[in-house]
């Protein structure tokens, strides 16, 4: 790739350009008032209005967690009856994956710092950046419309024929929400990939591009090859209820498990929608906080590609004891495994990037290494659950409840704190409070554990998922899962409170509090309307801490992006950037 | 990268986040046919529900195939590949210029469309006349299956769902067709008449699959 | 090791089990040495490697083929290993034998019906000789089911449109729990039945007693020994509390309004209507999801249940 490219080479005139420490006016000062928010195609905004939205959603999915998690504390009934405690999971499941797990990192994250890692304006489409936000809002609509007519109780898979035919609630408002949120998640994908391909800064080769593109790359492959598939399903499924077209509901001639099939085909990449991501984050993370370079560029960057397409081909392992043919789950299984190695490699990678590194135990750094531990267990889990014989015995128990609990909170949330406390002080200019970042990521740690470990224990002793009343004989397991998630809950109060706290009452952080190489640290704090007050050209990788920072800060001499131009240094040279 | 030179600044159609209208092309261009991608997996879904039903259900598919109308099918889908030449004929009035070229090309395409959606409208509404309607409220009689319903529950999201890219490709059209009287597009600047091209010629590809698919089994 | 399964996992009582467990074994303690290594690796590389001054320069490492190989090839020699190990578990556990004792299960929402040979039917209670290979062939009359006996390390969907099965050849008498593994609605967790794993002439002498009636009891104990083990109870309060169903407490000779708005006096005639076909006549505010019971109870348990409602005052 970057070979095909630098037979383009150009000379251009570029000089210093060292980021202001104190910008007169930021992204956040310009176009203010609700209207101009509202109307903004301005990625970084946009990118915080998501960030809002999913944290709402995050907390009331956190909440009806808290919630069945209480419910759960008796093995009878508690507090709620047996269709509202089913409500809650499915409602649970179905907003923390389809409104919070999505969109986190590539929508709220990934707007805010995919243009400033690449040195443009803003990415390939706004208009259609802000598009696939409402898109969002109208889906999640839908689904409050769907909670507050009636629920939905099927488990947030909706698998058929419960779904479309005994359920009770209102599953075609839920369904049809999730299937107009799949656009805004296509899109988001969609105005990635062309941004990537078509907007790099003078000199940012595929070979220099940091390791969170990369992962956003291959997380928007998978939005726009997955996310149609189950775009049509659930419109059948909310056909099914409408006019019972009898595609997926055997009384009618159809085929539940086909519906299975579809449904998996899409969720089974959207995991790695949801985990990669997470894996650019900790490339960036551990990188900047061992000021060292990462250590196996090209195995990182090819391994999310690879899980990326390895990812699309397992969707049948979900299925193990659905009925599907022994030749079937051979396969499904093998490639199960296959998936493995480049989540395995990864993570040698990044342990391998701290060795003779300079690492300073920031926050963001904590989360990394929670995020090592937990996300490690949930990878070795995995295997587990992969292995057909035992499949057949921890299927649907809550073995898998914990599994994916420890890859999708103690992988990609861990992975969506470090990076946020990472990027805070880029995103709002103003520096969290330290002690209690530290404090908290120890409390998650502790309450995530003391929440999900217990589960990996009573879903092998056979505990099934999706449980209102269970056996006594479970219920310590389930009591001690209650009081950890309390603390987990107590953890993530926390974050919320000192960050909200740091915005009004912050330290002013300065542009490159990190003294990160990659590109989004050479923009001021917070950055202005466009960016950079200059056109970026880079030279050298996001990793290169063996070269001076002052390399980092190139920009092409004379350029300016409209706005308050400063002089800094007046010294310019040329450079080769290939492209 | 080239810097801008200020001549492309000045451009009205240059969005200010792109460096040229190179740029800019090629971003839309490509941002087109990615979109074009997720339409064939959405529709991808429902060729796959197809085969498994047509698997199971072979001579289900043969039997049914006959209500379809091969004629009127036949004749959509000349009417569909002439708007797509016409299609292309208003892209290439545009590369040379030609403002009445690019608004002529675009009404008759519209006009194709049009006719394709009358011609489906007639094919509904005898279907609906004799009780062949998706689903559950399927009550015809003359097809002697029990599943009779699916295939055309099949036929009716398939072709329901590319009438629905039919209107909103007559929505994209009349569009361009109103900016291409304000003399919007030249030589210069053509992207939205490209792109739209690009989506009509999908829709194109696509009945020219769901047209034997559906009507031409044998 | 053996502790390690006895905290984990259930007892193992059918023969491939410990196949199973020893596979759950080896690679739990696999993960456990990587994972070890890897967060002492974690730990003593932040604490040797901390940053001392704030101007630490770091060496330039960007790869090394060698050892990347290295890690690569060794995890995916392990997986392979883990691979054929549980392919080769999982065909012993699908392949059944030929002579094994066949069983018709059939999941309905939300109780497990156990046909057997002798054309006896009994619900939410298998019963299964040990030391012999039984074969359950499942389907559902409604939505999906999924049978699961943690003990014998087996679960298989019964699914509305086709017929799976699973087999388990048991390894000593005893009771044990089935459950309900796939979500099927407001009932799920309760959609339980009790497994009795028989010696092989007790299995025998149960199967050709089950059938027989106890002529001992009055119809109106009979029916209440039906109600109990046919399922109702799952749906059906015997206290006034409100479950999936009506409550059976003073249920005979009331007035009950119904979904079409009728009122309809409580009798022998309703009740009979209602276990044989219940969605023709369903209670207002409750869904028709009642499963049929025509077929698996005769005119004689009817006539009992229903002596038994009329006690329920």
């Amino acid at each position: 790739m970057a070979t095909s490219e630098s037979t383009n080479i150009k000379k251009i005139q570029v000089r210093r350009f060292k980021p202001d420490e104190n910008p007169t006016s930021n992204y956040l000062t310009e176009e203010r008032g609700l209207w101009a928010w509202m109307t903004t195609v301005d990625h970084k905004k946009i990118g915080w209005m998501y960030l809002g939205s999913i944290a709402i959603f995050f907390a009331v999915g956190g909440i009806l967690a808290l919630l069945l998690r209480t419910e759960l504390l008796t093995p009878a009934q508690t507090f709620f009856t047996a269709d509202a405690y089913n409500q809650l999971f499915t409602l649970h499941g179905a907003i923390m994956v389809f409104f919070f797990l999505v969109p986190s990192v590539p929508a709220a994250l990934g707007n805010f710092i995919l243009p400033l890692q690449l040195g443009c304006k803003d990415v390939a489409f706004p208009r259609v950046n802000l598009l696939s936000f409402y898109i969002y809002v109208v889906g999640a609509l839908f689904t409050l419309f769907a909670i507050f007519t009636g629920g939905v109780d099927t488990g947030w898979t909706f698998y058929t024929p419960y779904s479309s035919s005994a359920a009770g609630g209102n599953v075609m408002a839920m369904t049809f929400g999730v299937f107009i949120l799949g656009f805004s998640s296509i899109l988001t994908g969609l105005n990635f990939i062309v941004t990537i391909h078509r907007m790099r800064a003078p000199g940012l080769t595929w070979n220099k591009l940091p390791l969170f593109l990369w992962a956003l790359y291959a997380t928007s492959i998978i939005q726009i090859l997955a996310t149609p598939v189950l775009a049509i399903t659930l419109l059948l499924l909310t056909m099914e209820r409408l006019l019972s077209i009898g595609i997926f509901d055997p009384a009618l001639g159809g085929d539940p498990v086909l519906y299975q099939h579809f449904f998996w085909f899409y969720s089974h990449p959207a995991v790695y929608i949801m985990i990669v991501p997470g894996f650019g984050i900790i490339s960036e993370i551990i990188s900047t906080f061992s000021r060292k370079h990462i250590f196996g560029y090209w195995a990182i960057a090819l391994s999310s590609l690879a899980i990326a397409f390895i990812g699309f081909l397992v969707w049948g392992h979900h299925m193990f004891v659905a009925g599907q043919s022994s030749l079937a789950n051979l396969v499904f299984s093998f490639l199960t495994f296959l998936v493995g190695i480049p989540t395995g490699i990864k993570i040698f990678n990044w342990i391998a990037t701290m060795y003779k590194g300079s690492i300073d135990l920031k926050t963001p750094m904590l989360y990394v290494m929670v995020f090592l531990f937990l996300f490690t267990i949930g990878g070795f889990t995995g295997i587990m659950l992969g292995a057909l014989a035992v499949d057949i015995h921890l299927h649907d128990t809550y073995y898998v409840v914990a599994h994916f609990h420890y890859v999708m909170v103690g992988g990609m949330v861990m992975a969506f704190l470090g990076g946020l406390h990472y990027w805070w002080p880029k995103m709002t200019g103003k520096m969290y409070n330290e002690m209690w970042g530290r404090i908290s990521c120890a409390i998650v740690f502790i309450g995530f554990n003391l929440t999900f470990l217990p589960q990996f224990v009573m879903g092998s002793l056979g505990m099934p998922r999706r449980y209102f009343n269970y056996l006594e004989q479970f219920q310590g397991y389930h009591v001690m899962s209650t009081y950890g998630s309390y603390i987990l809950g107590l953890g993530f109060l926390m974050v919320l409170i000192y960050l909200t706290h740091s915005i009004f009452k912050g330290k002013k952080a300065p542009a490159n509090p990190w003294q990160s190489r990659a590109m989004e640290w050479q923009a001021p704090s917070p950055p202005p309307l466009h960016n950079f007050e200059h056109t970026p050209v880079i030279i050298h990788g996001p990793y290169d801490y063996h070269k001076p920072m002052s390399e980092f800060q190139l920009g092409i001499a004379g350029s300016h992006n409209g706005h308050g131009h400063h002089e800094h240094e007046t010294e310019t040279k040329t450079v080769e950037a290939d492209k | 990268m080239e810097q801008p030179s200020t001549l492309e600044k000045k451009q009205d159609h240059l969005q200010h986040h792109f460096v040229d209208s190179d740029q800019q092309f090629e971003s839309a261009k490509m941002g087109m046919w990615i979109f074009l991608v997720t339409e064939i997996l959405f529709f991808g879904g429902l060729f796959a529900a197809y085969i498994v039903f047509r698997s199971w259900y072979p001579e289900l598919f043969l039997l049914a195939s006959d209500h379809l109308d091969t004629f009127w099918g036949a004749v959509n889908t000349v009417v569909l590949i002439s708007s797509s030449l016409t299609v292309a004929m208003a892209i290439r009035s545009a590369q040379l210029n030609q403002q009445k070229g690019i608004i002529i090309n675009l009404a008759i395409t519209i006009a194709l469309a049009f006719v394709f959606m009358v011609i489906k409208y007639f094919e509904y509404t005898e279907k609906f006349a004799v009780g062949i309607f998706p689903g559950g409220y399927y009550t015809y009689e003359g097809i002697a299956h029990d599943q009779a319903n699916i295939f055309f529950s099949i036929y009716y999201m398939m072709t329901g769902l590319h009438g629905i890219h039919v209107v909103v490709g007559i929505g994209l059209m009349v569009w361009l067709l109103l900016r291409a009287r304000k003399g919007h597009f030249s030589s210069e600047y053509y992207t939205p008449v490209e792109i739209t091209g690009l989506y009509w010629h999908l829709v194109d590809i696509i009945w020219i699959f769901l047209f034997p698919l559906l009507y031409l089994i044998d | 090791m053996n502790r390690l399964s006895d905290f984990m996992l259930p007892d193992a009582r059918s023969t491939f089990a410990g196949d199973v467990d020893a596979l759950f074994n080896f690679i739990n303690v696999v993960s456990l040495i990587l994972l070890i290594g890897i967060t002492i690796a974690i730990i003593y590389f932040a604490y040797k490697y901390r940053r001392k001054s704030e101007d630490e320069t770091t060496p330039l490492i960007t790869h090394n083929s060698k050892l990347e190989i290295t890690w690569s090839v060794i995890p995916l020699i392990l997986v392979i290993i883990v691979f054929g190990w549980g392919y080769n578990g999982y065909l012993n556990l699908t392949t059944a034998p030929d002579d094994a004792y066949e069983i018709r299960v059939v999941g309905k929402s939300w109780l497990w019906e156990f046909h057997y040979d002798t054309g006896f039917v009994s619900v939410n209670e298998l019963h299964v000789p040990a030391n012999q290979p039984v074969k359950l062939i499942l389907s559902s009359d409604d939505v999906i089911h999924s049978l699961f006996i943690p003990e014998f390390r087996v679960k298989m969907d019964a699914l509305p449109n086709r017929y799976t099965s699973l087999w388990f050849e048991a390894t000593e008498p005893g009771e044990m729990t089935i459950y309900c593994t796939e979500y099927c609605g407001s009932a799920h967790s309760n959609m339980l039945a009790d497994l009795y794993v028989h010696s092989q002439e007790d299995f025998q002498t149960w199967l050709e007693t089950a059938d027989a009636v106890d002529e001992t009891l009055s119809p109106a104990e009979l029916g209440q020994q039906l109600v109990q083990r046919q399922g109702c109870l799952a749906c059906h309060s015997l206290d006034g509390s409100t479950l999936q169903g009506p409550s059976f407490e003073g249920i005979f000779g009331r007035d009950r309004e119904l979904q079409d708005g009728s009122v309809v006096t409580i009798d022998e005639n309703y009740l009979r209507q209602s276990i044989i076909e219940p969605n023709t006549q369903v209670a207002a505010g409750f869904p028709a999801i009642m499963p049929s019971y025509a077929g698996s109870l005769d005119d004689r348990q009817i006539d009992a249940i229903i002596e038994y409602l009329k006690t329920l005052d």
